[in-house]
């Protein structure tokens, strides 16, 4: 199996430790940070890093994209990072090119469903859209009359219903209805390509999120003390932070898997359900159980704006429902190991 | 960062499923032939040196060993396969499966050649059985409190003492056990115990069982009374059984068995909610599977990592924290999701005794090769809490 490249993780460390740093970020209390931090991610290629340099992009492999994404998230990076990767890479299965600037994708939710009519006007609504108002274009997947498809519209082309995360980024639900793609081709990746793509790179950054939220609990109980000692000297606190490096390695465990079964795939498809599905719910479910454990271990100061827990933990919190949470995969899952009976279920786990 | 735990993406390479595929075809016979039957109850607890002896024959025990030992030099990742294929399907491996992951490995490393010669082969071919003898009255997850003593005597040692929860040793022919043979020292209260090879037919050893609350027998307490080792039965440097060991721990805490010796509970369920469960149904059998599958994930990843060489004490303290409360969780779970399916009486049947069982087995699997508490403990101080 390829591992990501060296080279890029390396450029995608020094960036965000240099321009996204969460402390910094927290202190600023403005946006100033963030055109310099997506101008660097631009101009190193990180951006379209799935993109293949013959259609404008930097060619990277899908390993590379994923190893950046679990770099954003130990960072807790806000900006539409995966969602530009994800609709670079949409564009690209598809021969279509990719724009300059972030890219929002679309739908994120299994429930959602995007039409396209013979005029060749688009109907439908896709909720929770992240980040849609902040980008100039949107990738998206819908239903043509002949097929799949997949089209590019200019994010003013399409009425927006503003919305925020937990974590105050942009959540919109985006209305199709009567939007003309500027683009449009037979999907080379369709809906459920998406769905499982979106799932993997949100189960990179979770997984990488909790390693911070491991780190800083770590260090936040060697420092601080209560009844004379520090509190990582209380068997108690061992405990629910040697549980909270369980969780932590199950979601790294989980998402690497789900991210080395795409990179070693020729195509995104129900194939890699078990995989990808069994990342995004446990890792969701580790960013559950893990948040609550670091914000129990940080006590009062865990729960302030002034202390960066939160810019992890709230994240964790909501990338659990972007394309598809722990629930509604668990579902789709179980769904495909019943139709497939209980004799199958062994041969498939040890087929993935 | 400095907490940083790597779990690398490790797949089982290719030549494993040829493998996988035989010893599937060959459970599957065994199965036909009336060799066992799969649904015998715990099949961890059930020992049959006939079914040993064809596993021996078909060279799965002692796979990754040299072969000047009987051993047939394959990677520890076909190993891995082997005892997977052996759980999925209840096969009745006790006749040789604690000599295969953890005696074997500590003979090789520390036995004279010729004992080495002597019992390897024999533990390869199905025909020898190990039990361990750790746990005291008074000496469980504080193994370094053992007081068994080990006492110097012309050509050899003195053992007075006994044992506690010994598995198997009413039918094993030999115990590695941990005797004191010194203080522990001011500085080092791990200091002053030592491995020894002690042959269970030699006298001056009494065995008496000890039964589960099922009035199962698996565990008994082994009494030594005089009992006379040889001095070259001594495994390793005497008094620092502590120092060794650490690799052959990793194998005993990362392994399939740590979430796979109850898995026919998930597979009836599964059966038993039928072809199209309703979503609550297929949720739960989505969790179960992602959590299962994660599980896999993290006990390959080690293997891949002790086949390459490396020690990853820390992450298999996980697989096992993780994987045995997956598995003591998974009867209740079951037990919940199936209660609203309406499914054939013969299915259910089956179902219900899985479940019975499982739900009784499930105390034990948190306690045996290292409480929860001690994991967590290993795990803290792998952060550098301690």
């Amino acid at each position: 199996m390829a591992e990501a490249d060296t080279i890029v993780v390396d450029v995608a460390t020094r960036i965000f430790q240099d321009l996204g740093d969460p402390q910094t970020v927290n202190n600023a209390g403005d946006d100033s940070w963030r055109a310099p931090l997506w101008q660097a991610l631009t101009d190193s290629g990180l951006t379209l890093a799935w993109v293949p340099e013959t259609a404008g992009g930097s060619g990277g492999a899908r390993a590379d994209g994923f190893a950046v994404l679990g770099l954003a998230g130990a960072h807790a990076v806000t900006l539409p990072l995966a969602e530009t990767l994800l609709g670079g890479w949409l564009l690209a299965e598809s021969g279509l090119e990719a724009p300059q600037g972030p890219i929002a994708v679309a739908p994120t939710r299994h429930q959602d469903r995007l039409t396209l009519a013979q005029d060749g006007t688009l109907a439908g609504t896709a909720c929770q859209v992240p980040f849609a108002r902040d980008c100039d274009s949107l990738a998206l997947a819908a239903e043509g009359a002949d097929g799949p498809v997949v089209a590019l519209v200019a994010g003013h082309d399409c009425a927006i219903r503003p919305g925020l995360n937990l974590a105050g980024e942009a959540k919109d639900d985006v209305i199709f209805d009567g939007a003309r793609p500027r683009l449009i081709a037979p999907a080379g990746a369709d809906r459920d390509a998406l769905m499982l793509m979106g799932a993997a790179a949100r189960a990179m950054q979770m997984a990488g999120a909790l390693q911070t939220l491991l780190d800083l609990s770590v260090r936040y109980a060697g420092e601080r003390k209560a009844f004379g000692r520090p509190i990582a000297k209380f068997q108690v606190i061992q405990h629910d932070l040697a549980r909270l490096a369980g969780e932590t390695a199950a979601a790294v465990a989980a998402a690497n898997s789900a991210g080395a079964a795409i990179e070693a795939s020729e195509r995104v498809d129900a194939g890699l359900l078990l995989d990808v599905a069994a990342a995004k719910i446990r890792v969701g479910e580790a960013a559950g159980t893990g948040a609550a454990i670091a914000h129990q271990v940080h006590g009062a100061i865990g729960y302030t704006k002034e202390h960066i827990l939160h810019r992890f933990t709230h994240r964790l919190w909501s990338w659990r429902d972007d394309f598809g949470p722990e629930s509604v995969w668990a579902t789709r899952l179980g769904e495909s190991v019943a139709a497939a009976g209980a004799d199958e279920l062994w041969p498939t786990i040890t087929a993935a | 960062m400095a907490t940083s735990i790597r779990f690398d993406p490790i797949r089982l390479p290719p030549e494993t499923e040829v493998l996988r595929g035989e010893v599937r075809a060959f459970l599957a016979e065994e199965i036909a032939a009336g060799g066992f039957d799969p649904r015998g109850g715990y099949a961890a607890e059930r020992f049959d040196r006939s079914f040993s002896r064809k596993v021996g024959a078909k060279g799965w025990i002692g796979m990754t060993w040299p072969r000047q030992y009987g051993g047939h030099e394959r990677s520890f990742l076909e190993r891995y396969v082997v005892t997977e294929e052996m759980l999925l399907a209840g096969a009745p491996t006790r006749g040789h499966f604690v000599a295969d992951r953890q005696s074997g490995p500590i003979l090789l490393r520390h036995a004279p050649e010729d004992i080495k010669q002597d019992i390897l082969p024999r533990i390869t071919a199905g025909e020898c059985t190990f039990c361990i003898g750790m746990s005291e009255p008074d000496s469980g997850s504080d193994l370094f409190a053992a007081k068994t003593r080990a006492e110097p005597v012309d050509d050899g040692w003195r053992i007075n003492g006994r044992k506690v929860w010994t598995s198997s040793a009413h039918y094993a022919d030999y115990m590695i056990g941990l005797f004191r043979t010194s203080a522990p020292a001011d500085d080092n209260r791990r200091h002053g115990l030592t491995q020894f090879l002690v042959d269970l037919k030699a006298p001056g050893i009494t065995i008496r069982p000890i039964q589960f609350p099922t009035g199962k027998h698996d565990f008994n307490e082994v009494v030594f009374d005089d009992l006379i080792l040889p001095a070259d039965h001594v495994l390793g440097e005497v008094d620092m059984a502590w120092k060794q060991a650490t690799s052959e721990l990793a194998y005993e805490r990362s392994g399939p068995e740590r979430f796979l010796e109850t898995i026919e509970v998930l597979i009836e369920l599964v059966r038993v909610l039928g072809a199209a469960p309703d979503s609550r149904g297929s949720e739960g059998i989505g969790r179960l599977v992602a959590q299962l599958h994660t599980l896999r994930r993290m006990s390959i990843s080690v293997a891949g990592m002790l086949a390459a060489g490396e020690e990853p004490m820390l992450q298999a303290a996980m697989v096992k924290d993780l994987g045995t409360n997956w598995e003591q969780a998974l009867p209740g779970l079951a037990r919940d999701l199936a209660a609203f399916a309406d499914s054939s009486p013969t299915n259910r049947a089956t179902f219900d005794s899985v479940i019975q069982n499982a739900t009784a087995v499930a105390p034990k699997l948190t306690i045996q090769g290292g409480t929860t508490e001690v994991l967590r403990g290993i795990i803290a101080r792998g952060l550098g809490l301690r």
